[in-house]
C-alpha cells in the first residue's frame, strides 16, 4: 500500500514549520513519529497534500523536572521514556504504559506528542495524562497557550490543536509525597490496542485519607475519558475496600464502550471495573513506598 | 515533486531522487536493489521489514524514504564482514533459528539493537524485545537461543550448546 501523492518538507525550526502550516492550511499535516499517520495514509483514510515533518527541529525531545512540572517535549519517543532514569525511578505509570504500547520498533518512532495529538481514544497516553491532570502546551507563530487535558480532546481524531499550531510540550504537575500511580490495559496480544485500559493516580495523607484521585480510561468511550464520579467517590475518603469497590463500580457504569472484535459492551464494562480496582490497589501500594 | 535524498547504506553513500510517498522499504528493495529486507504485512505488525536507522531498529514499511535523508542505514546485507558472519547470523545458523527464513532478516536486525541496548538479556527480555517480529515457522524457541548465543559471543563468553530444540 502506497499513500496518495503529497509534497513534503522537513524544516529545521519551529518558525519555518509554522510558516509552512500557514501556507498550506487544511492541506497540511504534521508528521511526527508517523506510526499513526503513515498507516492511515497507506489505507487512504488520510490523504494530506503536504506533510510538514517536524523530526529535524531540535530541542523538542527533553524529559525533565522543572518549576514543579515534569516536562516532556512533544518529540520524545516512547523509547526515550523507556530509557529515561527519571521516568523509571519516579513515574512508574509510564513504564507500565510504555511496555504495553505497540512493540520496540514502533516505540523507537512513536512520539508522546503524536500519541496525544492523534486524538484517538484507543491510544494509551491520553488516559495516563487524564489521571495525572497534565497540561498540553500548544505553540504557533503567535506564541504559546496551555490547555488542561480535560479541554484537549474534542472528538474522534479531533483535539484542541488548530491547523496553524504544533503541540510542543506535555506538562505534568510533580506529584506530592504519598502519591502512587499505575496503568494497565487488557490486550488480546502484544501490540494490540486496548480492549479496555485504566490509569490511576492517588495521593493519600498521613492518616490514609485520599487527597487526590485521577482516573483515566482507554478505549471505552468515543474520546479518552475521565471517570469523574469514581474520583469524587474517593476524594476525602479513607481508602477502604468498600470505597475502592464503589469507585470501580462507578467507572464501569459511566464508561461507554461499544461492541467490537475485542469484546462486547458488557464484557468491557466488567473489565473497566476490575482494572479500576486493581490499579487503585497498585497505585496505593506504590504510594506507601 | 521528487526530492533528492542521500543515505549511507551499509557504509556506502547513495544519492537518489524519490517521490515523497515512496516507502523506505520500497526504496531499499526496488531502487537500491537490496532485497534482503522483506515485506510481510505492510501494516507495521510483522517486523519482516526491520532495519537499523541511525542504530535504531524501525519498520521500514512505515517510514518514508525522504525521512531517511542524511541517515545511516544498516540492513541484513550489512551484517557480515570480510571476517565472516555477524554473531547474530552465526547464532541463527547454528541454532536453527529459521525455517523458511522470511522473518529472519527483520528478526536479526531487531536482535542487533536489542543486544546493543542490553548485552546480557534474560529470556523474558529477549521475548519482549522481539515482540514486534512475527515468525510463522519456528515457534520462537530457537530464535531465542540464537539471540542468547549471539549475546554470549559478543560478551566474549563461553558459547552455549547449539543443540537445536525440535518440537
Ligand atoms: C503496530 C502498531 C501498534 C500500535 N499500538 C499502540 C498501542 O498499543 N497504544 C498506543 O497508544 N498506540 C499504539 N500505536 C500508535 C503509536 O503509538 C503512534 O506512534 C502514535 O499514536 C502516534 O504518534 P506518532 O509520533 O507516530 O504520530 P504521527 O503518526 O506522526 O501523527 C499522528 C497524528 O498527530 C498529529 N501530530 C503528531 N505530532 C503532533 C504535534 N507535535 N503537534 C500537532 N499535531 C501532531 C499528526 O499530524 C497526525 O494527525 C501503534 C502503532 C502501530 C503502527
Ligand atoms: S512489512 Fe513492515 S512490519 Fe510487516
Ligand atoms: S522462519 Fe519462517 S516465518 Fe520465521
Amino acid at each position: 500500500m502506497i499513500p496518495a501523492p503529497f509534497d513534503y518538507a522537513a524544516p529545521n525550526t519551529l518558525a519555518e514549520a509554522f510558516a509552512l502550516l500557514e501556507q498550506h492550511g487544511d492541506d497540511a499535516k504534521i508528521l511526527a513519529g508517523g506510526h499513526s499517520l503513515i498507516p492511515m495514509m497507506k489505507l487512504r483514510f488520510a490523504s494530506p497534500a503536504f506533510l510538514v515533518d517536524i523530526n529535524n527541529i531540535p530541542g523538542l525531545s527533553y524529559i525533565r523536572e522543572e518549576d514543579g512540572y515534569l516536562r516532556i517535549g512533544a518529540m520524545a519517543r516512547e523509547a526515550d521514556l523507556d530509557h529515561s532514569e527519571l521516568i523509571r525511578s519516579r513515574y512508574p505509570i509510564f513504564t507500565d504504559a510504555s511496555k504495553l504500547i505497540a512493540d520496540p520498533q514502533v516505540r523507537n518512532m512513536g512520539t508522546i506528542g503524536g500519541n496525544i495529538a492523534h486524538g484517538d481514544a484507543a491510544n494509551d497516553h491520553p488516559a495516563v495524562m487524564l489521571a495525572m491532570r497534565a497540561e498540553v502546551v500548544i505553540s504557533s507563530a503567535e506564541g504559546q497557550r496551555t490547555v488542561p487535558i480535560d479541554e484537549f480532546f474534542y472528538g474522534f481524531y479531533m483535539t484542541a490543536v488548530q491547523q496553524n499550531e504544533i503541540l510542543t510540550e506535555i506538562r505534568i504537575p510533580i506529584p506530592p509525597a504519598g502519591t502512587g500511580n499505575a496503568y494497565h490495559k487488557l490486550e488480546r496480544k502484544v501490540g494490540d490496542y486496548a480492549t479496555a485500559g485504566v490509569a490511576v493516580q492517588i495521593t493519600v495523607d498521613g492518616k490514609g485519607f485520599c487527597t487526590y484521585a485521577g482516573i483515566g480510561l482507554t478505549n471505552v468511550n468515543p474520546t479518552p475519558m475521565r471517570a469523574a464520579r469514581s474520583e469524587e467517590a474517593l476524594l476525602g475518603q479513607k481508602m477502604t475496600e468498600e470505597a475502592i469497590a464503589e469507585a470501580a463500580r462507578l467507572a464501569a457504569e459511566d464508561c461507554n464502550p461499544s461492541d467490537d472484535l475485542r469484546g462486547d459492551e458488557e464484557y468491557k464494562r466488567a473489565m473497566v471495573g476490575v482494572l479500576t480496582r486493581r490499579m487503585i490497589h497498585k497505585a496505593l501500594e506504590r504510594a506507601r513506598r | 515533486m521528487k526530492k533528492e535524498i542521500t543515505v549511507t547504506i551499509n557504509g556506502e553513500k547513495r544519492t537518489a531522487e524519490v517521490e515523497p510517498r515512496m516507502l523506505l522499504v520500497h526504496f531499499i528493495r526496488e531502487q537500491l536493489l537490496m532485497t534482503g529486507t522483506h515485506i510481510g504485512c505492510d501494516t507495521s505488525n510483522c517486523g519482516a521489514c526491520t532495519i537499523l536507522v541511525n542504530g535504531k531498529s524501525i519498520k521500514s514499511c512505515t517510514m518514508l524514504a525522504v525521512q531517511a535523508d542524511g541517515k545511516e542505514i544498516i540492513t541484513v546485507e550489512g551484517l557480515a564482514t570480510t571476517q565472516g558472519l555477524h554473531p547474530i547470523q552465526e547464532g541463527f545458523h547454528l541454532n536453527h533459528g529459521l525455517h523458511c527464513g522470511y522473518c529472519t532478516p527483520g528478526m536479526m536486525m531487531r536482535a542487533v539493537e536489542l543486544l546493543e541496548n542490553n548485552p546480557n538479556p534474560t529470556e523474558e527480555e529477549i521475548r519482549w524485545g522481539i515482540a514486534g517480529n512475527l515468525c510463522r515457522c519456528t515457534g520462537y524457541n530457537n530464535i531465542v537461543k540464537a539471540i542468547q548465543y549471539a549475546g554470549a559471543k559478543m560478551r566474549g563468553e563461553q558459547l552455549p550448546s547449539t543443540e537445536p530444540e525440535f518440537v
